[in-house]
């Protein structure tokens, strides 16, 4: 926050255009006699949206005349509320770089430094060219989606300084990129797919919700489903296809596909009942682990407490068991717990075979010193 | 229904709806320290200097804006239970300090408020003694209000006193607060500067040093002034005020609580026309030789005077009093024309045709001032109360603000702020009231107590006693008078101060006797050898200095009336005599003396008691109290200050019975200059400066101070 003065260079006058005016007397006509002035804050909006995106100083004074209201009644409304921008605003967009706590901590800084390189140093200035502004805001709602701008009605969501530069490439050339999260996420829902609730048949209870709706399914989900309906038929969408997050509804926007970063990896493991079984080949386990004494799995990095539970389940008790395993093996328990490659990334096997021939590895080492918790989640 | 209420661990019973605020204060006589809270402004609640304890709430709570009602009882059916006093209480408002005084400058030394400053009273006892906040302070761009409120806005607290009081009691919705939180800033839209007649009141609202008079800046301290409690003659109102003064010199004037006359707020005129009696004094008698005039000694001057008097016909005198004399010279001026046999004496300057033989009523304000409070219908008759009564015209926008009044108006439309159904614009339309052929009538006639104000544009024209006729058969149809009881809804509204004591004390042309224009056409025929003028300023001096009239001038400045005189008397303002004035109400109210007057200037009814044994016929009184003992006699209610003695009903039936013929000219506006109705007020360059600006030209040089827009007066704070 900082003091807001209107800007030293005003156009001459401001009147609505026959539209807006036209829709100003209905807005005017919803409060009793009288009451006018209660239509001020739509009034000066949609003057804003008519001069530009900025409410000049003619505008203000239009609108408090039709309202039958003191100029100065108008201006400490337009001064007090920071969504009236009191300076021209960048013709091709105005970024407005969330700086609140949860974006701050997920690097706000560096998108406002962004803004300040290829915009302007100071907020509510614009770029040389005219094309661009910025300003920082307080919190705009969407902190699990950490750090975000709004550009327009727009929010640009889960941005890195290289995304953000390209959406205002993109902004720069005219277009408007896909607005949202900017990685694999539907909405605020876990980056990668859902992680909790999964076993429910997503497909029936859309079927079951468009029925009682009367309405068909939606054979596809949308971008930006706004019924409850449609947000549980791309849910159904996304477990049928069983590789949850390539299925998601609303695949990352712009140009390069490739772009998103955190692929969920870390969804659950637990999942086992919607693995199929016809990838791979399922290693061999034991009953029991040999003399009772299992080996601490935990000792590899990626597996936690309850990896390490159903892995048991699965008869693996051993680091040689793990070590024994072939690509086949690997294949199969990495689908079953629907691990996407973890398994071979995180190379469980050569530490397992490290393991089983009693050395020890770099995590194991401080697994033993107590400094390295089972790590559950961890990729 | 009363509420009970433990204070401080004892029991009160207090008036329903009140607020915890007043309960403490009005019933247990505590002291609750407080910044935005003032009682004749709405309740903003944002300064938080007034926490009380309320045992059992969570948090304190600001007395201001809670009602008694609001608290619930204890869980035993006791009452509840504030504390103001408490630890709790303590740590609030000195939590509630150190906030407000982080952005404050440490300027006390060099802040006009320094002395009579809220904050700085309430530092002394609720403040830190070090500064905990390591950062900057704000800084605030000044802005410009025009050139009577000097801003030093650094210093603002953001009570918003100064917006309410703009937006409430004046009327004129300028100021307003711009921006938000650390950043609110007071100003005027684009900053246009104040235009109301009540803007100086905002100095006197404003608790810390933000808002300041220009006028008086750098002038004095609070405690190097000699303060008098005593009376405005601006207008007719009659408003309370407090004269400061050092040494000889009128440093300032503030207002004084009086609910029945201004309740706390004066006009600008009122507050700024105080450098205007320093400027153009007349400090000595000056005798016209040769046509020049000449310093001359009292005795010359008198015995020129008394010469002139003794050789002429006593038909051939005659006398006309101003705007600004008080009752006791009239009486003495009167004492010694009567002495004289002279029938010519007239104190209706203006030329009002009121009557007073008709009985007081048919010339006060008989509602009274407070008593617009209770009406519920307005006629106004040719009058712009907002310029001939300014604090008078707060109190109607008051009554209308409380809701419900109907308001009509008669006469050139003007800004009054308040609206108002214009009626027409001359005395027809009156006529067509009386008449009942009117739907305004209608609304007087159901209104419980309405009223009819008629003014100076009304009762100035040939026609005026006509029209002064017809506003009483109004009167008289629609139950202003006698219907409700005590009630009287017929007011003149007057312009002048010295008007009312004037009427009372019967100084009108006696037989065949002439009145003002008379004496005027008089002086242009030369038919009129002597014309006394006591302080009478604003009558026709161009003919007056044409004729071959002798003409002996008393007043206290080189304006209009001593410029054509033979000989010049001076006398005493209204600030430098202990003189009664009678308000429009008919309310008689003693002024006192703060200052000397200049030179050899004298009280005005001693140069009339030297006068009258100058020519040999002495007044029978020495002093003052003697003059008063006689005055009283002849006019008992002006003894009782401050009191308003009912003037009956009577006068305003006769009046009702007199014939009325009466023209179709429009009511003229107020033509007048507002800034320069009188002497003292076209001798002050703050007024000239006001009137220049009311006019559209630009603020010149008030009191040798700048005041160009955006001028820096930054505080090193």
């Amino acid at each position: 926050m900082s003091v807001r003065r209107l800007d030293p260079n005003q156009p001459e006058s401001f009147a609505f255009t026959p539209e807006n005016a036209a829709w100003a007397e209905t807005v005017i006509a919803r409060y009793p006699e009288g009451r006018a002035r209660s239509a001020v804050i739509p009034l000066l909006w949609r003057a804003q949206e008519q001069a530009g995106g900025w409410l000049p100083e003619a505008a203000i004074r239009h609108v408090a005349d039709m309202l039958g209201m003191a100029p100065i009644r108008a201006l400490e409304i337009a001064t007090f509320y920071t969504m009236f921008q009191l300076s021209p605003v960048g013709e091709k967009a105005h970024v407005q770089v969330c700086g609140t706590t949860p974006c701050l901590l997920r690097g706000a800084e560096e998108l406002k430094a962004v803004c300040k390189r290829r915009i302007h140093e100071h907020p509510h200035r614009r770029s040389t060219d005219g094309a661009f502004s910025w300003e920082e805001v307080e919190c705009l709602g969407a902190c699990v989606n950490a750090p975000m701008v709004q550009i327009g009605a727009d929010t640009y969501e889960d941005l890195t300084p290289e995304r953000l530069e390209k959406i205002l490439d993109a902004f720069a050339r005219g277009e408007t990129p896909t607005p949202g999260p900017q990685v694999d996420r539907q909405f605020s829902a876990p980056a990668g797919g859902p992680t909790t609730l999964t076993e429910l048949d997503y497909e029936a209870m859309a079927r079951d919700y468009a029925a009682r709706a009367g309405e068909a399914a939606p054979s596809a989900p949308e971008a930006h489903a706004a019924t409850a309906g449609q947000a549980v038929a791309s849910l159904a969408e996304a477990s049928a296809a069983g590789a949850v997050a390539a299925a998601m509804a609303d695949p990352p926007a712009g140009e390069d596909a490739d772009e998103p970063a955190n692929a969920g990896e870390g969804a659950g493991e637990g999942e086992g009942e919607r693995a199929s079984e016809d990838e791979g080949t399922r290693p061999v386990g034991l009953a029991a682990p040999r003399d009772g004494k299992p080996d601490d799995l935990k000792k590899i990095s990626g597996i936690g407490p309850k990896l390490e539970g159903l892995l048991n389940e699965l008869g693996i008790y051993h680091y040689d068991q793990i070590a024994a395993w072939n690509d086949e093996n690997a294949a199969w328990v990495d689908n079953y717990l629907a691990f996407k490659g973890r398994i071979e990334r995180e190379d469980w096997i050569g530490q397992a075979k490290t393991l089983a021939a009693g050395g020890e590895t770099a995590f194991s080492a401080r697994y033993e010193g107590g400094e390295a918790p089972a790590k559950e989640e961890a990729e | 229904m009363a509420v009970k209420l433990i204070i401080d661990g004892q029991e009160y019973e207090v008036a329903d709806g009140i607020t915890l605020m007043e309960a403490c204060e009005e019933a247990a006589g505590k002291e609750i320290p407080r910044f935005c809270y003032h009682e004749r402004l709405s309740i903003a609640g944002n300064c938080r200097m007034c926490l009380v304890e309320v045992v059992g709430a969570p948090k304190p709570i600001a007395s201001c804006a809670q009602t008694v009602n609001e608290l619930r009882k204890g869980p035993k059916g006791e009452p509840p239970e504030i504390r103001t006093d408490s630890d709790l209480v303590r740590k609030a408002r000195r939590g509630v300090m150190e906030f407000l005084l982080i952005n404050h400058p440490l300027d006390c030394p060099i802040c006009d408020q320094g002395g009579e400053c809220d904050l700085q009273d309430q530092a002394m006892a609720y403040g830190f003694d070090e500064n905990r906040f390591e950062e900057n302070k704000r800084a605030v761009e000044n802005k410009y209000l025009g050139p009577l409120v000097k801003t030093i806005m650094t210093r603002c607290i953001h009570c918003t006193r100064c917006v309410r009081f703009m937006t409430e009691v004046a009327g004129v919705e300028e100021l307003g607060a711009i921006g938000r939180g650390e950043d609110m800033e007071i100003t005027t839209y684009l900053d246009s500067g104040l235009h109301s007649e009540l803007q100086g009141n905002i100095i006197d609202l404003c608790p810390v040093g933000a808002l300041t008079s220009r006028p008086y800046a750098f002038q004095a301290r609070p405690w190097e002034l000699a303060k008098t409690e005593t009376i405005d003659v601006m207008d007719a109102v009659g408003s309370n005020i407090r004269v400061d003064s050092r040494g000889p010199r009128v440093m300032r004037i503030l207002p004084r609580n009086n609910d029945a006359v201004n309740e706390e707020w004066i006009s600008d005129k009122t507050r700024f026309v105080w450098d205007g009696l320093a400027h153009g004094r007349l400090d000595r008698p000056w005798v016209r030789r040769e046509g020049v005039l000449q310093p001359a000694s009292w005795e010359e001057a008198l015995k020129v005077v008394a010469d002139r008097l003794q050789s002429v016909a006593t038909t051939r005198i005659g006398a006309i009093v101003g705007d600004l004399a008080a009752a006791e010279e009239m009486f003495a001026l009167k004492g010694l024309m009567a002495g004289l046999r002279a029938p010519h004496i007239d104190c209706r300057q203006d030329g009002s045709r009121l009557d007073p033989k008709l009985g007081r009523e048919t010339y006060l304000f008989n509602a009274t001032i407070e008593g617009i409070e209770r009406a519920d219908a307005i006629l106004l008759v040719g009058t712009n109360p907002r310029l001939e009564a300014t604090v008078l015209n707060a109190r109607i926008r008051k009554r209308w603000r409380m809701g419900a009044l109907p308001i009509g108006l008669i006469g050139a439309p003007a800004d009054l702020t308040y609206p108002y159904a214009h009626l027409g614009t001359g005395p027809a339309t009156l006529r067509e009231l009386a008449q009942g052929r009117h739907d305004f009538t209608e609304t007087l006639a159901k209104a419980e107590r309405p009223m009819v104000i008629v003014g100076e544009a009304a009762l100035t024209r040939d026609d005026g006693g006509s029209i002064l006729a017809l506003a009483a058969k109004l009167a008289m149809q629609t139950g202003m008078v006698g219907a409700a009881e005590g009630w009287n809804g017929f007011c003149v509204l007057h312009g002048a101060a010295s008007r009312v004591a004037g009427l009372d004390l019967g100084l009108t042309p006696g037989d065949g006797g002439l009145d003002v224009a008379g004496m005027i056409e008089a002086a242009r025929t030369g038919e009129l050898d002597v014309l006394y003028l006591l302080g009478a300023d604003e009558i026709d001096t161009g003919t007056l200095g044409r004729a071959t009239t002798f003409v002996i001038y008393q007043g206290t400045h080189g304006d209009r009336g001593a410029e054509i005189a033979d000989v010049i008397l001076p006398g005493a303002a209204y600030t430098e005599k202990s003189a009664t004035w009678v308000n429009t109400e008919g309310r008689p109210q003693m002024s006192e003396r703060a200052v000397f007057p200049p030179g050899e200037a004298k009280e005005d009814w001693a140069i009339l008691r030297a006068l009258s044994e100058a020519v040999g016929r002495t007044l029978p009184f020495d002093t003052l109290s003697e003059l008063r003992a006689l005055l009283y006699k002849e006019a008992p209610h002006l003894a009782a200050l401050d009191v308003v003695e009912p003037a009956g009903t009577s006068g305003i039936e006769t009046l009702a019975r007199i014939g009325t013929d009466v023209s179709d000219t429009p009511l003229s506006a107020y033509a007048a200059d507002y800034y320069k109705t009188n002497a003292i007020a076209r001798a002050s360059r703050v007024m000239d400066d006001l009137s220049r600006a009311r006019l559209g030209g630009a603020a010149g040089a008030a009191g040798g101070e700048g005041i160009q827009r955006g001028e820096a007066t930054g505080t090193d704070g």
